[in-house]
């Protein structure tokens, strides 16, 4: 809501982490975000509070309460079991309403990223993508958030100085996640989801989980990533290889998902995926900038390329200057030697 | 079908300058493309058109050379193009943004469908598509990569997720935002330059479409950039490893072991 005046901002408190479930799994995002949650609750003397949408999910409402939520909201009904942006979003709003929470945060992943928008929308508040960092502005007490824009170019701190709540998401993978404290204690609260929020809303037909955890870029720790030069599927195996025995994920250059030698899924850069994980092993891809802008914000850069010329290589922390037929298999096998 | 796709101008990644001042983007002088996933957007609405009959209308807003991305868009297969422009809309952020462009889609009328891209690469939020579907309270699908199946009242589409795909049914209008994988964009034809060439592109400004100023450009906006800077520098000096194959692969274990990533 638009604020009316400085004393309306009082009517709203607390920090609100809307919890992503997959599979019956609590994503690690939300660990993470819980872990942002308290910090930010503590700057503001305010209280963690959770938000928990889906199908068989009571269990899950415990599970969060470890990771830092004081309250935990759970919408529990078989509406909720795939994915209804418009069902999600229209719950949320309503509860946004009753509860008046301050600040609300969700993963930026492609369901978050989906949700958020039309919930901020509705809500009449202030939205801010993909954020990497969140502080609280010790003089005004805003919400600052701070995200990358032009794919990595450009840092923008961002405000919402005259709404409420205040709206972010926030990339997988950069907040860190709190280590679980079974002796934290926290209230549940049940809500149903009302006939006018079920109103018009999709008819999911069919659901697909991949168990490869080598496709789910978001969620990875290590990605190994592949170019032009991989020639063709046979290379991607080899990177596949070395991917699982690390516990990361197979990414690609345009070049090599266009040639048809691996999924869209697995596409990094401007057309493909934001990816900011630990490590990032650059595989034969030259890093022309619609490459870069999808993974420069990576910590660790490692780049193997016979080329030492190459923009990729001149940026990487580490370049490898040799043949990557022979040094990933290398690496793989001195890995499992380990 | 009658289809709006939504197609935004923006600056060729490598080129894009802030103004310290205002903190919004410079856009004068600025070399400009149309956003590339605006690209498949355009051509999914081209080829239900071509499947279903009906009509393409490719919207922007943005300053009167935004016009060229429209004309791109017609070149392809677009049967006209609409500017949203005035100095009114200048500062919009996605609300204000999708906001605009929800009351020319209902100012245009009997829409059945929205096509925006995925994301712009300049914003790189996403929000835009999603917010136009709720100003406009209809049903949305995002990161589309696939439209299975549609009539002149459903469509069914199959949605990208990091963990799978699903496919959804939903009743029309609706918006959908898609990815790369949809499609293979088709370069123009002359037919289509020419085309593109002749076409008028009407411009619309805030009274046009019945838009409340409180609610467009920077007043319309709940959010203020406060202040933007050069990501943090990282670790500029690159660690050379060289040698034969399997030396290369003894030195960067070992350097992982430093950095205790094994
Ligand atoms: C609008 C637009 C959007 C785009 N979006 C994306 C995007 O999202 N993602 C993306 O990746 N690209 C994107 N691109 C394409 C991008 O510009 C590059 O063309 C692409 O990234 C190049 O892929 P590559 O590095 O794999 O291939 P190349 O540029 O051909 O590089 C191959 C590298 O492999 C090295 N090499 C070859 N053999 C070996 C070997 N045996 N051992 C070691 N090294 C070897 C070579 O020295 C070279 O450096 C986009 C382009 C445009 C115009
Ligand atoms: N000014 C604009 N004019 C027309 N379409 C836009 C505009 N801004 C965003 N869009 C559409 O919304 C999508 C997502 O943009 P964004 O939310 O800015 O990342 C783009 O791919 C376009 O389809």
């Amino acid at each position: 809501m638009r604020l009316k005046n400085d004393s309306d901002k009082l009517k709203y408190s607390n920090v609100w982490v809307v919890a992503e479930v997959l599979s019956g799994k609590i994503q690690p995002v939300t660990h993470e975000l819980l872990g942002a949650a308290r910090s930010l609750a503590d700057a503001k003397k305010s209280k963690v509070w959770a938000v928990l949408l889906g199908h068989n999910v009571k269990e899950q409402a415990q599970l969060l309460i470890p990771y830092g939520a004081d309250k935990v909201l759970v919408v529990d009904d078989s509406r909720l079991s795939g994915f209804s942006d418009e069902l999600e979003a229209r719950i949320l709003v309503r509860l946004i309403k009753k509860y008046k929470p301050e600040i609300l945060i969700c993963g930026a992943t492609t369901r978050g990223r989906a949700l958020i928008p039309r919930v901020a929308v509705v809500s009449e508040c202030g939205l801010t993508a993909d954020c990497t960092e969140l502080s609280i502005d010790p003089v005004s007490g805003d919400f600052l958030q701070t995200r990358p824009a032009f794919g990595g170019n450009i840092m923008a701190t961002i405000r919402c100085p005259f709404h409420r709540p205040q709206m972010a998401t926030v990339r997988p993978r950069v907040m860190k996640a709190p280590d679980a404290d079974f002796s934290r204690n926290g209230e549940i609260i049940f809500e149903e989801v009302t006939e006018s929020d079920a109103s018009k809303i999709k008819r999911i037909l069919e659901v697909f989980h991949s168990d490869d955890v080598a496709v789910n870029l978001a969620d990875a720790q290590i990605i190994i990533s592949g170019g032009r030069a991989m020639k063709g599927p046979e290379g991607f195996k080899m990177l596949g290889r070395l991917a699982a025995r690390v516990g990361g994920a197979v990414g690609a250059s345009r070049a090599a998902v266009d040639a048809g030698w691996i999924p869209y899924a697995h596409q990094i850069g401007q057309t493909g995926q934001t990816v900011q994980t630990k490590v990032y092993i650059s595989c034969g891809i030259s890093g022309q900038i619609q490459h870069l802008v999808g993974m420069q914000s990576c910590n660790l850069i490692i780049a193997i390329d016979k080329d030492p010329s190459t923009p990729m290589m001149q940026m990487a922390d580490i370049a490898v200057v040799g043949d990557l037929f022979e040094i990933v298999p290398g690496l793989t096998e001195e890995i499992v030697k380990l | 079908m009658k289809i709006v796709v939504c197609v935004k101008q923006v600056p060729a990644t490598n080129d894009a300058k802030i103004d310290p001042e205002t903190k919004r983007i410079v856009r004068e002088g600025m070399q400009a493309i149309l956003n590339p996933f605006d690209t498949y957007a355009v051509e999914e609405a081209v080829q239900l058109r071509d499947k279903f009959g009906g009509e393409v209308i490719a919207l922007s807003m943005g300053p009167e050379k935004a016009a060229l991305v429209l004309r791109e868009a017609i070149s392809v297969g677009a049967d006209r193009g609409l500017l949203l422009s005035d100095r009114a809309f200048g500062g919009s952020d996605t609300w204000a943004t999708s906001y605009v462009l929800s009351k020319a889609i209902e100012k245009i009328g009997g829409v059945d469908l929205v096509i925006c891209g995925k994301q712009a690469i300049d914003g790189d939020t996403a929000q835009v598509g999603p917010g136009i579907a709720a100003h406009l309270d209809w049903m949305q699908a995002a990161c589309v990569m696939e439209v299975c199946d549609a009539d002149k009242d459903t469509i069914t589409v199959k949605r990208m997720h990091e963990d799978g795909y699903d496919i959804c049914e939903m009743s029309l209008p609706a918006v959908v935002t898609v990815v790369k994988d949809i499609n293979t964009p088709r370069v123009p034809t002359l037919k289509g330059r020419l085309a593109s060439d002749k076409s008028e592109i009407p411009i619309w400004k805030p009274e046009d479409i019945g838009a409340q100023s409180s609610k467009i450009g920077l007043d319309g906006s709940p959010t203020r950039v406060v202040k933007t800077a050069p990501p943090p520098i990282r670790n500029s000096v690159t660690k050379k490893i060289t040698g034969t194959s399997a030396e290369c692969v003894k030195e960067l274990i070992a350097e992982l072991r430093l950095r205790s990533i094994l």
